[in-house]
């Protein structure tokens, strides 16, 4: 018990005197999650939209596949971009293995189901309530599609900050496709994993009270959205 | 054409099939220009799907839809719950001039008169949507006014308003009926439809039970479905 305690001590000290090896792990993690947020919401955001209200060939399997990701233990993600980006693999003269590019790579195949998902049920509901007055109007599917995604934009900020979420909380892909190295790959989670079975439990500490201030910031921003445009736009 | 050449809108017999049950059976209508049209029925008789199969929202299973001339007329609907888009007001007024190809400085005049002329300059520029629902639904009906539609269906608008809103709502409908917008409308409130109806529609189990001037229906409804709908109904407000 008093263990844990003086972890804790040593872990605020970290944080307070902002020390070299913590804040270079919180700034890859942070700056790495983000660009696999942005570029998962800007696929999966117009991917969730176009099977909310498109009637294309190929939608339901579109859906099952979107589905099935969604579902899929991550270190498989992990594995499967290995297998792509390895020397050997079809994307291996990429050379990105062990890069930081690896990790977003992989990050952004796991936020892509996830904002997919969210965004095609916060258009699709939209969609039920607009559908005949859009039509009335005579707006075509074009401009339907993005009188949704503008009318539905704080829902789906909303969305996005999940998509950073889940890729900040990310372990055993990243692990896999970046290799943990020091300054270069390694984040939160998996600086995390290592120093916790190294004994180092200090640092991992922590790193855990950054992780879940960024969830909980992560939530209280999409609350703070949802309850500011609910008072401001309706 | 040698029968009644004039009619602006000519339905003949429509039939609306929608989840296996048929809820218009061979409806036949005909709309003359100039006049206040009230549909008036039961609930369920099938007002609101005439009114959308008219609007060309409901594709009927047969039947024809005939508009009079060689060009579709403009039409527009206003429905019972108002769908705003999360824009201004004055912005919701913008899109759909938008949407009808006007752009540039008359979207922006039109929009303006529209506004003005349903009484909302002064909160022209609020988020539509935190809007009451009586003036979302005369920001709908602004919407609508600035398309300048040869026909306006209108499917209960004043149904979920306060007395005070639905009255200016049937005071705009007045307006722009005035202008020469063809008027068809359900309502609920008799009180109403005698306000604003030269014509009743009266739709029985998917079908017009009787088409008839106003007045008329009024003294001595033409059908028996009608008769008892009126005592049912009794007292007006
Ligand atoms: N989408 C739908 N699917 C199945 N039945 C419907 C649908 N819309 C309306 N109906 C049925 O059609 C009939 C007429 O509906 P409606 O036109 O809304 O009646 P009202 O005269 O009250 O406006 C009702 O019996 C209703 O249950
Ligand atoms: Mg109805």
């Amino acid at each position: 018990m008093f263990e844990i305690f003086a972890s804790l001590g040593l872990a605020l000290d970290l944080m307070a005197n902002g020390d070299s090896a913590f804040v270079r792990v919180v700034a890859i993690s942070l700056e790495l999650s983000l660009a696999a947020a942005v570029l998962g919401s800007a696929i999966g955001l117009p991917l969730g939209a176009l099977v909310a209200i498109g009637r294309f060939p190929g939608r339901r399997s579109l859906i099952v596949s979107l589905n099935a990701l969604l579902g899929l233990p991550s270190v498989v993600v992990g594995l499967v971009v290995y297998l792509m980006l390895s020397r050997a693999g079809p994307l291996g003269t990429w050379g990105l293995l062990f890069t930081p590019g690896a990790i977003v790579i992989a990050q952004t195949v796991l936020v892509i189901p996830i904002v997919a998902a969210l965004a095609r049920q916060v258009v699709e509901d939209s969609w039920n309530e607009y559908a005949e007055q859009l039509r009335s109007l005579g707006v075509g599917t074009g401009r339907a599609v993005r009188t949704l995604l503008w009318d539905t934009r704080f829902s789906l900020l909303t969305v996005a900050l999940a998509g950073f979420g889940r890729a900040a909380s990310e372990v055993g892909a990243v692990m896999i496709v970046g290799g943990n190295i020091d300054g270069v790959t390694r984040v939160m989670t998996t600086a995390i994993a290592l120093e916790t079975s190294k004994g180092d439990l200090p640092l991992a500490l922590a790193l855990g009270i950054v992780l879940i201030l960024v969830v909980l910031a992560v939530n209280a921003g999409a609350y703070a959205i949802r309850e500011w445009s609910a008072k401001h736009h309706g | 054409m040698a029968e009644r050449p004039s009619a602006l809108l000519r339905a003949r017999d429509l039939t609306v099939v929608l989840g296996g049950v048929t809820v218009l059976d061979r409806l036949s209508l005909e709309i003359l220009p100039g006049l206040r049209t009230i549909v008036l029925g039961a609930n369920g008789a099938g007002k609101s799907v005439t009114l959308r199969a008219l609007h060309g929202l409901i594709p009927p299973a047969s039947g024809t839809i005939d508009w009079q001339g060689d060009r579709t007329p403009r039409q527009a609907m206003v429905f019972q719950r108002p769908v705003m888009l999360r824009r201004s007001a004055l912005a919701n007024v913008e899109y759909g001039l938008a949407v009808n190809g006007i752009d540039g400085d008359p979207r922006r005049r039109r929009a303006r008169e529209a506004i003005a002329k349903v009484g909302l300059e002064a909160i022209a520029h609020r988020p539509a949507r935190v809007l009451s629902g009586g003036e979302q639904q005369r920001l709908a009906l602004a919407r609508a006014w600035a398309l300048e539609p040869d026909i306006l269906f209108l499917d209960e608008p004043t149904a979920s308003l306060d007395p005070g809103a639905a009255g200016e709502v049937e005071r705009i409908v007045a307006a722009i009926a005035a202008e020469g917008t063809r008027i068809v409308m359900t309502t609920h409130n008799l009180g109403q439809a005698r306000r604003l109806a030269d014509e009743i529609v009266f739709i029985h189990q998917g079908r017009v039970a009787e088409q008839t001037p106003a007045d008329r229906f009024f003294a001595e409804p033409q059908s028996q479905h009608a008769r008892h709908f009126l005592k049912g109904e009794l007292p007006w407000n």
